[in-house]
């Protein structure tokens, strides 16, 4: 054995760039509705031709084709501006909160298989019990008590993201550490940070990264959700979940303000499902069967 | 065995005592503080001190949750903070309207779901299969309340078939209660029996891989037979498994579509008193809804134990 053995652990994701199947028709039709959404919520502060909050009619529920070109919601506002401003909220909000949760779960859980014996055992436990409480009674118990602030909501999801992430992490992390060239690197001498950083995060990027996507759905369903029970997003300001909520009693005057937010969710949802559903053929997991909530 | 489901359930009573440990340390966050809170502003330090000694505030946190979990175990809610009114008596009728729901839902849903993840088993990667696979994946990944809001907009507003709104006014007859049920009852099934169909399929699907399966299929049996008398004895325990498991997102889901159909029950009273802040109602919500899913989930797991023949007669 050459000192350049000891060196090099398998590089994750160039094998996993590598290793992903041909985009089927439904990857594509995934991967674009994904790319315009992220379109809308970049360009669609600038390109919404009102202000959100504006009110541009005297008219509540006014049909499209009239000056608001998609008609107006509730309160006389544009709807389509409201649309396009809504975007960056739900998706920015989704994707910090997947991120941060991402972030939590995989410092738990890779520490928790790289230390082993009791801390192990203890947070394996621990990870069990949080698990086995639904998350939407968590997060109402949390608001209940601290109130429904952008800071609580994040926090509340990213920590009911990142209990799951933990366990998955230090499954996979379980998997790595067993292997040889994590043991040459302890023989030699590394810490754990050390092998957590440089042998066991770029080894679980592939499996890591459908697992990504299926949170990001739960992110963007689960805000929505609660926006439309009105303990997320606080108005004035308002993502497509609120926006569903508000024009829902205003349904037998106009169905779009209620049915175009909506349907804004679920294309995004249904696109990141696909694209994930593409990732995860790769890594031969029954992603839609781990979909549920 | 008996050790295997003593350990589940213990499991389920650690679990239900780490969320009363969450619930009642909520009420310890709470800002503010309730003596001030009842006497208002212009009260004296001494008549504050009074009123936490009354209220027993000025003992330690441990011994407060000990007799508060006496209390709650004894059917003894306490007085909502927002209405000053009993909680046992907001919950009344809320609990037998969720109830209500939840029975029609489960009636409803589990018999389509499970018949479906049978026919998708029989014929794997059929045309019916691959509609369903498909049909799943859109309504797994659609908000709650985008099913209903479809719902309502083709059968309440297009059609005038069903009522959009599932307020019951006082003392509603059966006809009306099962009238404003339908368009739930469907929002719920929709989100439900994706997933319950396809986990179905799953299970049936795991048992016809048996090599007993493949002898039978030697023999020449015909696909029904092969199915309803050689696979589905074995594969009853895994599909009571699943049916309890998605039974157990009805606690949640209630929760979202009785405030889309302004439903009279449980989940909609939770969310008003969210919105309230009216922790002591959210508490006694919060616990009845743990209580549920944790009971519901233990009998998952009893299924799955006492459908393993290796688990039920131990060697």
């Amino acid at each position: 054995m050459t000192a350049g053995d000891l060196e090099t652990a398998p590089a994750g994701p160039r094998r996993w760039a590598i290793g992903l199947p041909r985009p089927t028709t439904a990857a594509v039709l995934g991967l674009v509705l994904v790319a315009a959404h992220l379109l809308l919520a970049g360009l669609g502060g600038w390109l919404a031709p009102q202000l959100p909050g504006a009110i541009v009619s005297s008219q509540s529920f006014a049909t499209p084709g009239q000056v608001p070109p998609l008609g107006t919601d509730y309160l006389g506002r544009d709807l389509l501006s409201r649309l396009l401003h809504g975007a960056r909220y739900t998706l920015g909000l989704a994707s910090v909160t997947t991120a941060v949760g991402f972030v939590l779960g995989l410092l738990v859980g890779f520490a928790a298989a790289e230390a082993g014996g009791w801390t192990d055992v203890a947070i394996s436990r621990a990870l069990d019990v949080l698990i086995s409480f639904p998350p939407l009674l968590l997060a109402l118990v949390v608001i209940a008590t601290l109130g429904p602030s952008i800071v609580v909501l994040i926090g509340t999801v990213a920590f009911i993201h990142a209990k799951r992430v933990a366990r998955i992490a230090r499954s996979i992390a379980m998997g790595i550490a067993a292997q040889d060239f994590v043991e040459v690197a302890r023989a030699r001498g590394e810490g754990s940070w050390w092998i957590i950083r440089r042998e066991i995060w770029p080894n679980t990027l592939g499996p890591l990264a459908a697992e990504f996507g299926l949170r990001m759905t739960f992110s963007i369903l689960f805000l929505s959700a609660l926006s439309f029970l009105g303990l997320g997003i606080q108005p004035p300001l308002a993502d497509w979940g609120l926006m569903v909520r508000e024009n829902l009693s205003g349904l037998y005057y106009g169905v779009l303000p209620v049915l175009l937010p909506a349907m804004a969710i679920a294309s995004l949802t249904v696109g990141i499902n696909l694209v994930v559903d593409w990732l995860g053929s790769a890594t031969d997991r029954d992603i839609a069967g781990e979909l549920f909530r | 065995m008996l050790g295997l489901l003593a350990q589940r359930f213990l499991f389920g009573v650690a679990t239900l005592w780490v969320v009363s440990v969450l619930v009642f340390g909520a009420t310890q966050l709470l800002p503010g503080d309730v003596a001030s809170e009842m006497l208002g502003q212009e009260a004296t330090e001494e008549a504050k001190q009074t009123i936490r000694r009354q209220l027993g505030l000025d003992r330690p946190a441990w011994l407060r949750y000990g007799e508060w979990l006496g209390d709650v175990a004894r059917g003894r809610l306490g007085l909502s903070l927002a209405s000053r009114r009993p909680i046992a008596e907001l919950l009344a009728d809320r609990l037998g309207n969720t109830l209500t729901l939840a029975v029609a839902t489960a009636l409803f849903a589990v018999p389509l779901s499970v018949g479906l993840g049978l026919v998708c088993a029989a014929y794997p990667n059929g045309r019916l299969d691959r509609l369903i696979s498909h049909v799943s994946l859109v309504l797994i990944s659609v908000p709650d309340f985008f099913i209903g809001a479809v719902l309502v907009v083709v059968f309440a507003v297009s059609l005038g078939l069903f009522p959009a709104v599932a307020s019951l006014p006082e003392g509603a007859t059966a006809g009306q209660l099962a009238r404003a049920l339908v368009l739930p009852v469907l929002t719920l099934t929709a989100a439900m029996s994706a997933h319950m169909s396809r986990m179905t399929r799953a299970a049936v699907l795991s048992v016809l891989r048996a090599p007993y399966v493949e002898m039978a299929l030697l023999t020449g049996a015909p696909r029904r037979r092969l199915i309803l008398v050689h696979a589905l004895p074995n594969a009853l325990g895994p599909i009571a498994n699943v049916v309890a498991l998605n039974l157990g997102y009805l606690v949640t889901g209630v929760v979202v579509v009785e405030t889309v159909f302004a439903f009279p029950g449980l989940g909609r009273l939770m969310v008003d008193s969210v919105t309230a802040r009216d922790v002591t109602t959210v508490q006694a919500v919060a616990l009845i809804f743990a209580a549920a899913y944790v009971g519901l989930n233990l009998a998952a797991d009893v299924a799955a134990i006492l459908a393993n023949p290796r688990l039920r007669f131990p060697a």
